[in-house]
């Protein structure tokens, strides 16, 4: 797995928790204080006994922990650049949840070894809409609702979003559209600079 | 006979065809413009309805298209034209517009439709577009999208190359620096050696060995022994330059190397300075530490070929003489030693 994911994770706890948590779990598990390194590759493993490490280290359960990572790399200062490349995908909460699928090609049109889940995404009407997360990453389902949910926010959107668990060895997330301009959406220009 | 060409020809609402073409422009049979697409028309900084279509693009690398006749003539030719500077807006950069003009099929006038090509990312930016003003089959947002991920990964690239490199950096050092007293070590004095052996620059050779230490090591502890040597090295930095490399490579051994410094006389005069400090009480917890120094001294210009070896060998003959001679001085290799006297001994009787 591409270090930029458990580096993800390892500014999550930083800048969530603090640099003490990062520590005491990075202490815990032999790994350098300094970290991941995002462009090398690292055994699938470790990410999954970092977020274990730090889901008891935190009192937290893991899902919730899954969840805020997703929140937080759409809503944090330093994740600036995830957030400004997920809003390229629409104009709208709908129309980037309309291109979701195409979110795995995104990341590899530009880091080739980026494992990003397998999303699909099926419409019901009514602005409801099932979304299923086939990945290697234990509760990426997790990640990517709290990612949707950060999204909506960032669009302005009101949703309901529910994890209705696993079927089939996919996360299963549904989704619900209440509003599409609830709120004031954050502002967005295609031409700033990153 | 009408039949097969009504079928051929496409009934399109102008609206609809600036929706699939925002950068569109008809022109008439003389190539004035007639319309334009709303994306084209954003850019522009004055209305151009009724204007030629040669007034407001320059054509470039295509001297044969002068007219509206070449368009129509040579359709669906690649088109590579720029918006004048009347009709840019001051201080923007012109935008390399790609194009394709197409006569209608009554040769009443011509499509000509544009692309951004590569200037996309700038146009963006100029001109603050949006997803709006570009067909959804555009892969415009698409490129900008590209460029931003690409900076990104090349920042966090970047970040992971200097990262590494501050670690290489701290390794080195690490791998060259003697732990105890800082001072450079026997892998760190072999480079400056070998550097210096392969230059033309002439330089000395000190090789350094203490007095009494062992007598320190074993009656005041390691702790004693520890002190004094970094005390040691401390002493040596001092008196010598910036220039010259000062390595600790035995337990109480030093070899100091003066680049550019040949004359015996200043050799000698390091030397005896450096016995002198070292010869002087070193206070340790109360108690003092009293060690000496025995040094033997060597240039490279005593000998026809540099060798590294052959110069360490005989600094270390010269210690040995000047040991056996009774401590607390320096000798030079009598090669080095030509116009130099030996050092007059200058000691006082180290205790400890």
């Amino acid at each position: 797995m591409l270090g930029l994911i458990n580096r993800s994770f390892q500014f999550f706890l930083i800048d969530t928790w603090g640099v003490e948590a990062w520590e005491t779990v990075a202490a815990e598990l032999a790994l350098p204080f300094a970290g991941f390194e995002a462009m090398l590759t690292y055994d699938d493993a470790a990410l999954d006994k970092l977020v274990d490490a730090s889901s008891a280290h935190l009192h937290r359960p893991r899902d919730s922990l899954m969840e805020d990572l997703g929140t937080y790399l759409v809503a944090h200062e330093r994740q600036a650049t995830v957030r400004r490349l997920l809003r390229f995908s629409g104009a709208n909460f709908c129309d980037f949840l309309a291109s979701i699928e195409e979110m795995p090609d995104r990341g590899r049109l530009v880091l080739p070894e980026l494992d990003l889940p397998f999303l699909v995404l099926t419409d019901l009407g009514a602005g409801a809409f099932r979304l299923t997360c086939h990945s290697p990453i234990r509760g990426a389902g997790h990640v990517i609702m709290g990612l949707l949910r950060a999204m909506a926010d960032d669009y302005g959107a009101l949703v309901l979003l529910d994890h209705l668990g696993q079927e089939g060895g996919a996360d299963v997330i549904s989704i619900q559209i209440a509003d599409l301009e609830h709120y004031a959406a954050r502002p967005f220009s295609f031409g700033l600079t990153a | 006979m009408n039949k097969p060409l009504s079928r051929a020809i496409l009934p399109l609402t102008t609206e609809a065809l600036d929706h699939l073409m925002p950068l569109n422009l008809r022109l008439d049979s003389g190539g004035r413009i007639m319309a334009l697409g709303p994306t084209l028309a954003r850019l522009l900084p004055q209305p151009v309805v009724g204007r030629s279509f040669f007034t407001l693009f320059d054509l470039r690398r295509s001297s044969a298209l002068t007219g509206v006749e070449d368009l129509m003539s040579h359709s669906g030719l690649r088109l590579r034209l720029t918006l004048r500077p009347e009709f840019r807006s001051p201080g923007l950069r012109p935008i390399p517009f790609r194009g394709m003009a197409i006569p209608l099929a009554d040769r009443s006038g011509l499509v000509v439709n544009l692309s951004f090509g590569l200037g996309v990312v700038d146009a963006i930016r100029q001109y603050g577009l949006t997803d709006n003003d570009f067909a959804p089959t555009d892969l415009a947002l698409e490129m900008m999208y590209l460029v931003e991920a690409n900076t990104a990964a090349m920042d966090a690239l970047r970040g992971s190359a200097m990262r590494l490199q501050g670690d290489k950096q701290m390794a080195e050092a690490q791998a060259m620096t003697d732990t105890l007293t800082g001072l450079r070590n026997r892998r760190a004095l072999a480079q400056a050696l070998e550097r210096l052996s392969r230059g033309t620059a002439p330089f000395g050779l000190m090789h350094i060995d203490l007095d009494f230490f062992k007598e320190v090591n074993d009656t005041m502890g390691h702790a004693a022994g520890d002190h004094v040597l970094r005390r040691v090295a401390e002493l040596l930095m001092q008196e010598t330059r910036a220039e010259d490399t000062v390595a600790r490579v035995g337990g109480d051994e030093f070899v100091a190397v003066f680049p550019d410094l040949v004359d015996p006389g200043r050799l000698d005069a390091i030397a005896r300075r450096v016995i002198e400090v070292l010869s002087r009480p070193i206070p340790f917890e109360g108690k003092t530490c009293r060690i000496s120094a025995s040094i033997g001294i060597t240039t490279s210009t005593a000998y026809h070929v540099t060798d590294i070896t052959q110069m360490e060998q005989d600094a270390d003959e010269a210690l040995y003489a000047s040991k056996r001679a009774g401590r607390g001085r320096a000798t030079f290799h009598p090669g080095a030693a030509q116009a130099a006297q030996p050092s007059a001994p200058e000691r006082r009787s180290p205790q400890g």
